[in-house]
């Protein structure tokens, strides 16, 4: 059955569209398989709208004349659209029938619709890329490659998987340069209640550290979650069996309760009748801010692990497809100036992220609207992207990428023209030909031109970790996001537009090569500086 | 009196960081000079900033001084002996309480300046002038000598301006009826509507009395503006209060006594729950290894957001009842010098741009403030001891216009650098403006001769408060901020209340790095300039470059004017254009990279400061972490 049958409405004349900003538009309203889109007929771009199916979170229809009651001027019924980008917008659609049928084609398409570079750091001595798990069958939510140290086979790394969750062995994750550390990541050893052991997993954390006499644990648990793992077959490592090991417990939320909070939050950013207090008090309630102050702190505590002390990390939670990417992925943003271009923080989020299989598909199944049950959602990816702009805010000059590059990846992530965040791991995306079939987001980001408004304008690399502060008055309210469908929005914008304009023109004048920016454009053209210059120099 | 304690240990309030250093006791100044690094980090606390000094009970390195400051900075000392601590705690004991304004710093501050600069210190603003800029005197306004002798009202200034139907005899009458004789003046006039803006203090109404003089006065402040049948009366308080007040004698305005008035409430609290809920905040920020859930349970708690978000909506009350509706208010609240104030400032930055510029923000706090008699002295604490009258009332204010700032990013000349600055001089009884609580308490002190204007201190070092997104053109299509209070607009002014806690602030500063490309755009102009001037001398024709530069000199925000020293870079730009024989030399100092921009503090970021976890000492951190050392966004406080 081919898409479009499910559509039963497919064009409603004489729509009246209500949205934000706008004024209320009348025009024709069309579904198609994959968007929605309407138009006044006129060529204006503002005055039609497309939105894609699989950004709609939920549908609610109120159609007037349901109960029966004769209106001379005929039925009419108002559809409201909560899409996951948080934009919620009213269609009117005269006609009762027609109304029904648009809310019922769109709920069924949404049911039913359901690309990759690889970059390899610089590899030590001690480290080698295995190919053992390229069937799948050692991880299925690992890559076919990953990289290990040396001296540890693959049939050591197949034992190690058997004792992990899911499989998910320890890999590689981050080298740092200046000294050679590492981080690693896994999943929960699966000790269980008898703290069973496994040789060939200690050994692989022995080869990591090779002779330096200490390694972090970070464990995304508390030491009573870790405790209480055991009971169901998890666990933690054990100070007597990885003697090396020194394990820190932080306590991080996941899965439902993260999700929650982020509904919560959402929820009281978009009632307007709240006063001040309760505001604050349901801010504290929704707990968003204390999962990016924790993830952030966390990240903070890896670095200082490897940057300060000197020592490698491995992080993990209970199944590492979570917060371990979260915490490791920031720990990178924060060390590694590479990460911090936009080429090299797309490149971060596809290794750690994408490859290390996250799974997407199942996370970001519904966002904050949806009257779905919740069953796997998670935005575990929303608050990394919460936490970079944190990151941001305190280093404005540091990375690359602008907000607007972080809202295009959290819109992207749960509605997206492109293939690379479905599916939940490579193996899945190798079965359903992911990269034969559709377009990689990152390449379309990247190519021919990096668009200007993902750019910063101030960014000026600095090769030195940038520690942000975690303190609660340093972190802030991800306005940009939560509220950027508010007005307050606009005057942002605008002053956004200012620094641009005072920048390009100190371009033009300073020319590029004083800039330290290596993203200027216009190498051959002189600035008139240069052209006075060159002409006193014939004189 | 001049202490030296060496060896003196100051503790960050946040970390378990310490540094090692000299502690000096001036006769103006504590100051700790910090030894053995190439920093030398030095802070100097002026007398006047301690709010309290705190003794803690020993311990084995020694004994710990504790340090209070009304700029909010705290500092934590260790003295190794007993005896040196005991020394400087006592001896700053007895100078943190003049008992005679003689004794503050403002009488022996000289910034080297002859009496003429200091005079022309003082005649930077000028109230007459201000009134004239908003057309009074007028056909319906006009200035009245009524209390040329502070003999009708003591905490007013000699000039007041009143409607032209209001005779002596009704003005008198009514600073009878009214609470310290603070009968309705003028404080702004909105020209386009011809609506006034009045404020005064409560009337004696108690529970039944009337006075007719007054009610003549809001009927000649009513028939003053044709443009509405009516004028608002806006009584800052929360209803309860001013009928407690009724008790006394005082009370509100009845409005079946007053023809045409529309009387509202509008519920912001009294100075003692300001000054308890700022106490709150403080507690709540103040806190070591604070959770995201203690802060923001703190904050809520503390209820400051919402005092700042009442005086907030009732400006903005006063700002639509006077632009949309044109009518006339008349603002007061008890004793009409706190909260009248407050609302009476804001509300007249809301409505005109120029009290958005650098030089019409200090004519509004000179007018509204100072010279309608804001106990500052009594408020901020500087001479007598009485705890019960001291509250942030103004500190309140220049928050409201932060977050004003925070809303519209492109309004205002100056950045909240700006603001801060003024804080930390309401408070430092350095420059005369502050001192006192009335005009006439100034004047018997003879401040104009025996000390300096902050204005004009402001004004010398003007480029370390613009802000580089100001647009003029924002304010011709603004004219009227229309401030959304939302309550999610009301944030936490980390950088006033936790600004000396650096360690929080963001490592690089948006503002400071947009200023100096700003700078250096100006520079460049200039020697293109100065290069074209010279081709000319060659008879080169540089015409095939024109289209591309004076739009772009169009397009610069205006420089503010400098009115006493001159900005700077407008008389080096000059010297470039005479000195043709320099132009080489000057242009190879251009070369300079962008970053070179005068005093700033220079703070990295590490992760020592921020305190991530419990990472044991017990494997010994080796050697010390590469610390980014970036440019820190914060002007430099001078204390």
């Amino acid at each position: 059955m081919e898409l479009s049958e499910h559509i039963k409405t497919a064009n409603v004349e004489a729509v009246t569209l209500r949205r934000p900003f706008h004024p209320a538009l009348r025009g024709t309203l069309c579904v198609t398989s994959h968007h929605l889109l309407f138009s006044d007929r006129k060529d204006e771009a503002s005055r039609q709208l497309l939105i894609l199916i699989k950004n709609i979170d939920a549908i609610e229809k109120s159609v007037e004349n349901l109960f029966g009651y004769p209106r001379a001027v005929g039925s009419s019924g108002t559809i409201t659209i909560k899409c996951k980008d948080l934009l919620v917008l009213q269609l009117e659609i005269p006609g009762m029938e027609e109304c029904l049928n648009i809310a019922s084609s769109i709920e069924v398409l949404n049911i039913v619709i359901t690309s990759h570079r690889q970059k390899e750091r610089l590899l030590w001595d001690r480290w080698r890329v295995s190919k053992v798990n390229s069937d799948y069958s050692v991880c299925p939510s690992y890559p076919s490659a990953v990289i290990v140290p040396r001296e540890v086979d693959d049939d050591k790394l197949i034992r190690s998987a058997r004792f992990r969750q899911g499989g998910r062995f320890p890999v590689l994750s981050y080298c740092h340069h200046r000294n050679g550390m590492v981080i690693m990541r896994s999943s929960q050893p699966l000790t269980g209640a008898n703290k069973k052991r496994c040789k060939e997993d200690e050994l692989l954390l022995q080869a990591v550290i090779d002779g330096s006499e200490l390694g972090y644990i970070i464990d995304l648990r508390s030491a009573q979650q870790a405790q209480q793992a055991r009971m169901t077959g998890g666990g933690f490592e054990s100070k007597s069996c990885y003697s090396h090991w020194k394990r820190i417990h932080r306590h991080h939320e996941r899965g439902k309760v993260v999700q929650e909070s982020l509904i919560k939050l959402v929820e009281v950013c978009s009632d307007p009748s709240h006063t001040v207090d309760r505001w604050l008090s349901k801010l504290e309630n929704s707990k968003w801010l204390s999962h990016v102050h924790s993830a952030l702190s966390t990240a903070g505590l890896v670095v200082e692990c490897v940057e300060r002390d000197g020592h490698s990390v491995l992080v993990h939670g209970s199944e590492g497809t979570d917060n371990t990417l979260l915490v490791s992925s920031l720990a990178q943003l924060i060390l590694d100036p590479a990460s911090r271009t936009v080429t090299g923080f797309l490149c971060l989020l596809e290794r750690e992220w994408i490859q290390a299989g996250h799974p997407f598909q199942q996370r970001c199944a519904h966002s904050v609207y949806s009257h779905a049950r919740l069953k796997q959602e998670c935005p575990s990816f929303l608050l990394l992207l919460d936490c970079v702009w944190q990151v941001w805010r305190q280093f404005p000059l540091a990375l690359e990428f602008s907000e607007a590059l972080l809202l295009r990846l959290a819109q992207e992530v749960y509605a997206s023209n492109y293939g690379t965040f479905l599916c939940n791991s490579e193996q899945e995306r190798c079965a359903a030909g992911v990269k034969e079939n559709t377009h990689c987001l990152f390449q379309s980001l990247l190519k021919p031109d990096i668009e200007e408004q993902y750019l910063n304008p101030l960014y000026e690399p600095t090769d030195l970790a940038i520690w942000p502060s975690v303190h609660p008055q340093s972190l802030q309210l991800w306005t940009g996001m939560f509220l950027r469908w508010t007005k307050h929005a606009q005057n942002m914008e605008e002053a956004r537009e200012e620094v641009w304009r005072i920048v390009k023109e100190h371009r033009e004048r300073a020319g590029p090569d004083r800039t330290n920016n290596t993203l200027s454009t216009h190498c051959d053209t002189l600035t008139p500086f240069e052209n006075l210059m060159d002409e006193l120099t014939i004189l | 009196l001049n202490h030296i304690v060496e060896q003196v240990k100051l503790l960050d309030r946040f970390s378990n960081k310490s540094v090692t250093g000299t502690l000096h006791l001036t006769a103006t100044h504590l100051i700790f000079v910090e030894s053995n690094s190439t920093s030398a980090q030095e802070i100097w606390i002026l007398h006047h900033h301690i709010a309290s000094v705190e003794k803690l009970s020993l311990t084995t390195s020694g004994c710990p001084l504790l340090i209070q400051c009304r700029n909010f900075r705290l500092v934590h000392f260790v003295i190794p002996r007993e005896r040196d601590c005991h020394d400087i705690y006592s001896s700053l004991l007895r100078l943190l309480r003049p008992v005679s304004y003689d004794e503050l710093y403002a009488f022996s501050y000289n910034p080297k300046q002859n009496d003429q600069q200091r005079e022309e210190g003082w005649q930077l603003i000028d109230l007459a002038a201000e009134f004239e800029r908003m057309g009074v005197p007028c056909d319906q306004w006009q200035l009245t000598d009524v209390n040329r002798e502070y003999k009708v009202c003591k905490t007013y200034p000699r000039d007041v301006y009143v409607p032209i139907t209001a005779s002596k005899p009704i003005i008198v009458g009514s600073s009878k009826f009214r609470s310290k004789g603070r009968f309705p003046v003028l404080t702004y006039f909105y020209q386009e509507k011809k609506a006034a803006v009045c404020r005064c203090s409560q009337p004696l109404s108690g529970f039944s009395a009337r006075c007719l003089e007054d009610e003549h006065m809001l009927q000649a402040i009513s028939k003053a503006n044709h443009n509405s049948r009516y004028i608002y009366v806006m009584d800052t308080r929360p209803k309860l209060n001013a009928l407690a007040n009724r008790a006394a004698g005082k009370g509100y305005e009845n409005e079946d006594n007053y023809s045409n008035i529309r009387f509202q409430f509008v519920g912001i609290e009294n100075i003692h729950v300001m000054r308890g809920s700022l106490q709150k905040l403080l507690e709540g920020v103040g806190t070591r290894s604070l959770s995201m859930t203690d802060y923001l349970v703190g904050l809520e708690n503390s209820g400051w957001l919402r005092h700042i978000k009442a005086i907030m909506d009732a400006a903005i009350f006063l700002a639509k009842a006077v632009t949309v509706e044109g009518a006339s208010v008349l603002v007061h609240c008890s004793d009409g010098w706190d909260r009248t104030a407050q609302v009476c400032a804001l509300g007249s930055l809301l409505m005109d741009p120029y009290y958005r510029t650098i030089k019409g923000f200090m004519v509004l706090i000179e007018k509204d403030w100072i010279s309608f008699g804001h106990k500052f002295a009594d408020r901020c604490d500087q001479l007598d001891p009485d705890p019960k009258e001291v509250s942030p009332i103004f500190t309140q204010f220049l928050e409201c216009v932060w977050q004003l700032t925070e809303q519209f990013p492109q309004a205002f000349e100056f950045s909240e650098w700006f603001l801060i600055q003024i804080h930390e001089h309401v408070h430092s009884c350095q420059f005369g403006n502050f001192l006192g609580n009335s005009q006439r308490q100034r004047e018997d002190l003879q401040l104009k001769e025996r000390t300096y204007s902050l204005w004009a201190h402001l004004l010398s070092e003007n480029q370390n408060y613009l802000n580089p997104l100001f647009s003029p053109s924002f304010a011709e299509s603004h004219p009227v901020l229309e401030p959304s209070t939302q309550a999610y607009h009301f944030k936490f002014w980390r950088n006033m209340y936790n600004q000396y806690d650096r360690s929080m602030h963001p490592r690089q500063s948006i503002l400071k790095h947009v200023l100096t490309l700003q700078e250096s755009n100006r520079e460049l102009e200039g020697t293109v300039q100065a290069l074209k001037t010279k081709l000319q001398k060659f008879g080169v024709n540089t015409s095939p470059l024109k289209p591309q530069t004076p739009p772009r000199e169009c397009s610069l925000p205006p420089r503010p004017q400098s009115l006493i020293l001159g900005a700077p870079l407008l008389s080096r730009k000059e010297v470039q254009q005479e000195e043709d024989e320099e132009v080489f030399g000057e242009e190879a100092r251009e070369d300079a990279p962008a970053s070179t921009g005068g005093e700033r503090t220079v703070e990295g970021s590490s992760a020592t400061e921020n305190s991530y976890g419990e990472l044991m000492g017990s494997f010994g951190s080796k050697n010390e972490p590469g610390v980014v050392t970036l440019e820190f966004g914060v002007a430099r406080m001078t204390c």
